[in-house]
């Protein structure tokens, strides 16, 4: 892994967020699979690297973060309750939208994040929105605009980063490569498969980066998000890591698109083990502290999701509530 | 306050000047709408008076403008966009119908979209299919949006400050025909028309004839040619489809017992057959005789002058439906 420069106090911050993200994404599949969460529910496990370098680097509370639908782990990493996140991905009243959301649209606009989006590039404009927002006030925020690889491809996004260039938005678009569109590979779709390249025709700054090296993000996370911040300029990204679980929940058909032989050889590009096995030759911490560490975060997720299983659905009468600021829709069937 | 008589374009530039004047919030966006100054000249002399930073030009790319206008819109700032047509919106209907009108709803209220979507919708002159739109019903089918559609100066100008100070994503739609249409509109005195309330532009007792935006004044054409024929219409100005002020439009069917609905929309499937359907749903006691409707013909919009005006309801149209109701 990268040297770093971090103190053992933040390395052993980037640990827990990992080991606490992927808790929280193993109870959600369980909370799935027990039929407590439906609809479609999408893990970000193995890509925790990403959002913790990533997030890591802004300023919570003031920067803005906007993403598709793997969408638990960032609002988590912002400070959101993770009991109100997995109260709404169960659909649950006391969830950040009152079980009108679900997984795929979490969002805590008061700490800066902005969901949560299922329409593959869809959410991409209005991320730069949030950065047209910020530069029209004259305000020095950042946002971080999360895509996967297969919303690369999508016109939209084309027109967005056209329009961030030319209008120069502080946004930073983060092509999180996990190498598979849902269940095609990179390259099936995408015809050049150096996503970073997205950035060259609009003269806009892009690299391709590492997502696996919790070090190596935040070092470069922090020098990106600086250079927007200082520059009001956007940026392209394209950071590479792996889906180790299905596309969602109900993909249990991952041997259609890639081998078993491929999953296993990935598993050792795994962040959490990579961050443990540098911690250890380091001697920043026992192997006993990180297992006690794995242990207090399985304790933590379990009670996250009682609690948030504690919480009623929504009352049948609440389906009005939100649909507009100021009035109701038309009623009944 | 000085009155002015100004055409429905000079009225919603009128009303852009005073908002834009009273809050920096408020900004426009769209298709040549700086410095070519706006293809229907609505924005004419804005990009002068408020410069680049708030009348912004942007590529033609409909979907990633609009998806930049609701981010800005959630940041709090309250963009105006132009639609050079209504019917380009069809490219921003998943930014309009599958993001903006779901935001406030998806995050249970944290979010709001103070965002108004207008422009042309409908014929103009020899547009031919792809130009000549009514979008107002696609808008109108989807909770979380309000839709409104003025048929006069005063309303663009009154019903453009309701849109521009909602808090919710309001898509406004002007025919292109109406835009050299006159009114007297009280400049600075702050007048606002409130969405959710028709309005009475002829009163009568025989029929009730439904309709907004330019087809109300063929309506009132209509009508003054049936009172001729001793049949007194009463027209409804709907104005405001989401929300719909359905309280008026009973009203007046209840007294005059008869209704045709009188829309530009494709006849099937339009907004003016939900309130023909409403009308049926509602009032089925107060009724002597079906519910008409008269629509725009069920093909796409021909170049011709002749087959365009073949599609487009005229009086003729009307008179003919309010007849074979007597």
């Amino acid at each position: 892994m990268k040297p770093n420069q971090e103190s053992p106090a933040d390395l052993e911050l980037y640990y827990r967020q990992m080991v606490q993200i992927r808790a929280f994404e193993n109870r959600c599949n369980a909370v799935y699979r027990a039929g407590k969460a439906g609809g479609y529910l999408h893990v970000y496990i193995g890509m925790e690297a990403t959002a913790v370098g990533w997030i890591n680097s802004l300023k919570i509370g003031w920067d803005y973060v906007i993403t598709a639908y793997r969408d638990h782990a960032h609002p988590m990493l912002m400070g959101s309750d993770p009991v109100k996140l997995m109260a709404e991905i169960m659909g649950r009243k006391d969830g950040y939208s009152h079980g009108k959301g679900g997984s795929m649209h979490l969002y805590d606009i008061e700490k800066g994040f902005f969901g949560g989006w299922g329409i593959v590039g869809g959410h991409t404009p209005l991320g730069a929105g949030l950065a047209f927002g910020s530069k029209y006030k004259g305000e020095d925020r950042v946002t971080l605009n999360f895509l996967g690889d297969g919303a690369a491809n999508a016109g939209v996004f084309f027109e967005t980063l056209n329009m961030a260039a030319l209008w120069e938005l502080p946004c930073i678009f983060i092509i999180e490569n996990n190498e598979f569109a849902m269940g095609t590979r990179l390259e099936y779709h995408a015809a050049d498969t150096e996503l970073a390249k997205r950035g060259y025709p609009f003269g806009m700054k892009h690299e391709r980066l590492d997502g696996m090296d919790v070090l190596q993000v935040r070092q470069d996370a922090k020098r990106i998000v600086d250079w927007v911040r200082k520059n009001q300029k956007p940026y392209l990204v394209e950071v590479m890591n792996y889906r180790f679980a299905g596309h969602g929940a109900a993909d249990n058909d991952r041997q259609l698109y890639r081998t078993k032989e491929e999953e296993d050889k990935a598993q050792h590009r795994d962040p959490i083990e990579r961050m443990e096995h540098y911690l250890l030759k380091n001697n920043v911490m026992s192997e006993e502290k990180m297992e006690a560490i794995r242990e207090e975060y399985e304790t933590w997720a379990d009670e996250v999701m009682e609690k948030a299983d504690a919480s009623p659905h929504p009352d049948p009468s609440e389906v009005y509530d939100h649909v507009y600021t100021d009035m109701e829709p038309e009623k009944g069937h | 306050m000085p009155t002015v008589n100004l055409t429905y374009r000079e009225a919603l530039r009128a009303c852009i000047i005073e908002e834009m004047e009273a809050d920096q919030n408020v900004f426009l966006m769209g298709e040549d709408i700086g410095r070519y100054q706006g293809t229907f000249r609505v924005t004419q002399g804005l990009f002068d008076k408020f410069g680049p930073k708030r009348i912004i030009d942007t590529p033609i790319v409909e979907p990633g403008f609009t998806g930049i206008a609701i981010g800005a819109a959630m940041t709090g700032l309250r963009p105006v966009i132009e639609m050079m047509t209504m019917s380009f919106s069809i490219l921003a209907l998943d930014q309009i119908i599958n993001h903006a009108a779901k935001i406030h709803y998806m995050t249970g209220g944290q979010a709001k979209v103070p965002l108004v979507v207008r422009g042309p919708g409908g014929a103009a002159n020899q547009l031919s299919a792809q130009h000549s739109h009514s979008m107002e019903g696609w808008y109108a089918h989807t909770p979380g949006l309000k839709v409104v559609a003025p048929a006069t100066a005063e309303d663009a100008y009154g019903m453009l400050r309701t849109a521009i100070h909602d808090d919710n994503p309001v898509i406004f739609t002007e025919n292109p025909g109406l835009y050299g249409v006159k009114g007297d509109i009280e400049l600075n005195s702050g007048f606002s028309v409130p969405f959710g309330k028709a309005r009475v532009a002829r009163q009568g007792t025989d029929v009730s004839l439904i309709a907004y935006s330019r087809m109300v004044s063929v309506c009132e054409k209509a009508a003054e040619e049936l009172e001729a024929q001793g049949i007194k219409c009463e027209v409804i100005d709907v104005r405001s489809l989401l929300p719909l002020d359905t309280e008026t439009i009973f009203g007046s069917v209840a007294k005059t017992h008869r209704a045709v609905v009188v829309y530009e929309d494709w006849k099937s499937g339009s907004f003016g057959a939900e309130i023909a359907a409403r009308i049926g749903e509602q009032c089925f006691d107060e009724l002597d005789a079906p519910v008409a409707r008269v629509g725009g013909l069920n093909v796409p919009m021909p170049y011709s002058r002749v087959l365009e005006l073949e599609c487009i309801p005229n009086e003729a149209n009307v008179i003919e439906a309010v007849q074979r109701l007597s």
